[in-house]
């Protein structure tokens, strides 16, 4: 994994430094007890924006009890993904696995045969066991003789950390665009179809076109890839996926994340500058929605303005959002933590970040809340596990899946980004105890 | 390979974890990859704890795979001690680490930690999360009193255990009250309860208690078996849920304490009965119940329904293997044939093709049930946040009977608005498709719409029995009963059809067959 190759070798905590916009900051490697979801976590969101796919993941009953868990908790009465959980007699021969494998996808597809496209997906004791889910979908695939693409990524928790199985799922899309060297903009990482339709619009009245997005709405729609494909990332965390189109001969565009004003036209112009698009051109279409923007973030930003916040690490939005609320929202940032720190994907971010008292990568979880409970932010950002303890200890807690789940990229929803963090805050001041 | 859509338990080192979430001074190390901290979700979020498990995980990752992960554990035990300070260490290993085989129990033994150490073998890949449960609690038990003397007993006020009740449980909170109200009424103490709220240093008193109540089976019974043996402490069989169950539950902790149950049978005070025989609650009368939960809860709430709502149950299961033998007892009883699954899809479709007037389960049956428009009610774990209700709402006792009662009713449309929707069956409110009105404009559209495309409602019952044709008027005439007796009333006229040799089916057939079942 390329990614995780970013994440410190060291077990020992290891201090350095790290330079960003606002200087030079400490930099902080932990190992330890991870408060993060593993990457299976993905098909949370996944499944409902590829809505032809469903996910099969080939693992235990652990796996099937994070994904209903981590589902905001048993919502979907008919999910597009399920969990083939793995027994004892699939323990004992891996030709019995295999064949198990085959039965249960066969057991899947004729019971929804909308299954368009099938994804196995590897867990923590698929790995172990080295169950090759990659040779078993291609297997699977002939069988199914092209009426369902069968494709395999790995979701484990021993390789892949939450929003990573994003990228471990798109990397696994990426081999099966169709090639096309026209020249193209491509969008990677989900965002929600109502932000997908801003941008389109954005795009269009700036002038790039075509413009394709990464994942599509339906796998059978998988954009072209080729050398004059230029790679827009909108989410920090499809490293990976970017090196996988790389190889297919499309490059990058290298900016800060669409969130917020700045981010925003940051990263349409340099959509723009990469079709040789005038700024200007971009500046007339944004100022409208910039404006508007603005107005909306004036109410949030009196709201913020001075409060000091800490970020556990785990989305990876970590760094973009706070350079948000530092930048836009007058925010102070506390720590900063990151799950793993690919440089390549955080560049035009770290370069833009004002300094944080800290940052942090990795997790030794309760290292990290004695730095929290000394450090006393007004507003910490955390998994589902640790927002109500910290609640209960008085801190006011964020839960970052919201981040993940909500439409927050763009222009028109900078005020409601500003606003998940104002809530908390909010309802600490109204309530009466 | 098991294709699993929802699962009703988890692995079973949720239900060690479970334990230690329910308890005071324990802690629990397991040997476990990053993600699987998952699981703290349940507690902090569902069930809104405001203290994070005692659980601390070993978070290994794959490039530790090839070296020292056995030294990882061994560290995480020496700085979880030293951090938690617990009484009792409790040390197991989630599915994947299952498979590299560290032992970490063994190599926590190794380590002179100062205090008790439990090895729990948690089986992952054949066990569940109640068996996980059940075992962890007995384990803790057995490390802590095996060996000790027999306590002297019968001085004062006789004593008993309540065992069972963990964090993630089904209403355990306010059972626990309620049960105590109970035994208090026959002046009997309570001496510990376990696990929850329980300290290692509490379980050492347990074997100080005349006798032990096994509140929930699918976690205490094991340890009860055992205390008995060890203690010679006898225990309760009957789970007071229902005024029937808790009057005989009553009789059988006089038995074990040597009291008389009269005084508290005849203080006991109870709305149910009243409520069931009120003349309003007629039209409750046979209402056909289908009832799937842990074994203890599904079976409590059929002997509620038969005796003292006067439903008809039409299906009764559970998902609780290790409790087949009292289910198939149960449903004996019945005359119904057990459903005894962990497959959810199987629930479903048992569901489905029994169309009945209301579904008593868990989570997963309230999807089922949502899905096809009936009624529903929550009996049983796995549940979710809106079953840690604030407000008192116990299922065990002559409370918990009242709550099952409001609870159970409430999803029904009402009696007198369901003659109106039999009458006039196109009026604007009373209309045919329209829900409960108690249940408010969501709830009228959502059932609607689920309705509309529900097998349930009053697709034909038999889909491969093709022999049948319902004429143009019969179909018509079907129509004008009410959605919430029409499936039935399908299903009896096609079996009325058939077994006297009917081909196609007219309007004087449905009648017929009307006259032939009876409402």
């Amino acid at each position: 994994m390329s990614s995780s190759g970013a994440v410190a070798a060291s077990v020992d905590p290891a201090q350095c430094t790290l330079a960003v916009g606002g200087g030079a900051v400490p930099l902080l490697r932990e190992r330890g007890q991870r408060q993060v979801f593993c990457g299976l976590a993905g098909i949370v969101w996944l499944h409902r924006k590829i809505q032809d796919a469903f996910f099969l993941v080939v693992g235990s009953r652990t796996c099937a009890h994070l994904l209903q868990s981590a589902a905001g908790v048993m919502i979907f009465a008919e999910p597009r993904f399920a969990t083939a959980i793995l027994q004892d007699r699939d323990l004992a021969g891996m030709a019995d696995c295999n064949d198990e494998l085959d039965r249960v996808v066969a057991e899947l597809l004729a019971r929804r045969p909308d299954i368009g496209t099938l994804f196995l997906v590897g867990s923590c004791p698929s790995e172990v066991i080295k169950l090759d889910l990659d040779t078993a979908a291609e297997r699977l695939s002939r069988n199914q003789q092209g009426r369902v693409r069968i494709l395999a990524y790995s979701g484990s928790g021993i390789e892949t950390t939450f929003t990573q199985g994003e990228d471990t799922c798109l990397t696994a899309l990426v081999r099966e665009m169709p090639a096309a060297d026209a020249p193209a903009l491509l969008v990677v990482g989900t965002l929600p179809d109502i932000v997908e339709d801003q941008f389109c619009r954005l795009f269009d009245a700036i002038g790039i076109a075509p413009v394709h997005f990464l994942p599509p709405r339906r796998a059978s729609e998988l954009p072209p890839v080729g050398a004059g494909t230029r790679v827009l990332a909108a989410q920090p965390f499809v490293g990976d996926t970017v090196a996988a189109l790389a190889e297919r001969g499309a490059t990058l565009i290298e900016a800060p994340y669409p969130f917020g004003v700045e981010g925003t036209r940051a990263w349409l112009g340099a959509a723009a500058a990469a079709f040789d698009i005038p700024d200007a051109r971009v500046q007339d279409v944004c100022a409208a929605p910039m404006a508007r923007a603005e107005r909306g973030l004036a109410r949030y930003r009196e709201q913020l303005a001075g409060k000091r916040i800490s970020f556990l690490p785990d989305s990876q939005l970590e760094i973009p959002l706070g350079r948000f609320l530092a930048r836009e929202c007058g925010m102070q940032l506390v720590e900063v933590a990151v799950p793993y720190l690919d440089r390549r994907m955080l560049g035009p971010e770290l370069a833009l970040l004002p300094a944080p008292e800290r940052l942090s990568e990795g997790q030794d979880v309760e290292a990290q809340l004695d730095r929290l409970r000394a450090d006393r932010p007004d507003l910490t950002v955390c998994g589902l596990g640790l927002a109500n303890p910290l609640e209960a200890e008085g801190l006011t807690t964020k839960w970052s899946i919201e981040l993940v789940f909500s439409p927050v990229h763009g222009f028109d929803q900078a005020p409601d980004l500003a606003e998940l963090f104002a809530r908390p805050l909010n309802r600490r001041a109204r309530l009466a105890f | 390979m098991q294709l699993t859509v929802w699962t009703y338990e988890g692995p079973p080192h949720m239900g060690a974890m479970r334990i230690a979430a329910s308890m005071r001074d324990v802690h629990c190390v397991l040997h476990a990859p990053q993600g699987d901290t998952y699981a703290d979700l349940l507690f902090t979020m569902i069930a809104r704890n405001a203290k994070r498990p005692p659980v601390t995980y070993t978070s290994f990752q794959a490039r530790d795979l090839g070296g020292d992960t056995a030294g990882l554990v061994q560290r995480t035990l020496r700085e979880t001690v030293e951090r938690f300070r617990p009484q009792a260490l409790l040390v197991g290993e989630a599915c994947t680490a299952e498979l590299i085989q560290d032992q970490p129990g063994a190599l926590a033994e190794g380590m002179d930690l100062g205090i008790p150490v439990v090895p729990l073998e948690l089986p992952a890949y054949t066990r569940k999360e109640n068996w996980g449960a059940a075992e962890t609690f007995f384990s803790l038990v057995r490390a802590l009193l095996r060996g000790r003397p027999l306590p002297e007993r019968g001085q004062g006020a006789p004593k008993a255990n309540l065992l069972g009740p963990t964090a993630l449980g089904f209403r355990c909170r306010d059972d626990i009250t309620e049960v105590t109200k109970l035994l208090g009424s026959l002046g009997i103490e309570v001496n510990v309860v376990a696990p929850a709220g329980a300290s290692p240093a509490d379980l050492l008193r347990l074997p100080e208690a005349d006798f032990n109540v096994c509140l929930y089976p699918e976690i205490a019974h094991e340890t009860c078996a055992w205390l008995e043996r060890m203690f010679k402490q006898p225990w309760t069989r009957i789970v007071p849920i229902g005024v029937g169950a808790t009057v005989d539950f009553l009789r059988e902790a006089a038995a074990l304490a040597g009291v008389d149950p009269a005084p508290a049978l005849a203080a006991a005070q109870t709305r149910l009965p009243w409520y069931s025989r009120s003349v309003d609650s007629t039209y409750l009368t046979g209402k056909r119940v289908f009832i799937f939960g842990d074994a203890t809860h599904a079976i409590a709430a059929a002997r509620v329904a038969t005796e003292e709502l006067a439903f008809d149950v039409v299906g009764l299961g559970t998902y609780s293997r290790e409790f087949t033998r009292e289910l198939r007892a149960a449903a004996e009883q019945y005359g119904l044939e057990p459903l005894i699954t962990d497959d959810y899809l199987e629930v479903e479709a048992r569901v489905l093709e029994l169309a009945p007037e209301l579904v008593l389960g868990t989570q997963m049956e309230r999807h089922i049930a949502k899905r096809a428009g009936i009624p529903c009610a929550v009996i049983s774990a796995p549940v979710h946040v809106q079953d840690f209700p604030a407000r008192y709402a116990p299922q065990m006792g002559f409370e918990g009977a009242n709550v099952l009662f409001d609870t159970w009713v409430h999803p029904l449309m009402m009696g007198l608005e369901e003659h109106l929707i039999t009458m006039f069956r196109e009026d604007i409110e009373f209309h045919d498709e329209a829900a409960p009105s108690h249940l408010g404009p969501a709830a009228t559209r959502g059932g609607a719409e689920t309705r509309a495309t529900a097998p349930a409602d009053d697709a034909p019952a038999d889909v491969s029995d093709e022999e049948l044709i319902w004429d143009m008027d019969a179909e018509r005439e079907l129509r004008k009963i009410p959605f919430f007796v029409r499936g039935k009333a399908r299903r009896n006229t096609e079996r009325y059809a058939r077994e006297s040799g009917v081909a196609t089916i007219t309007i004087e057939t449905l009648y017929d067959a009307k006259a032939h079942f009876g409402r």
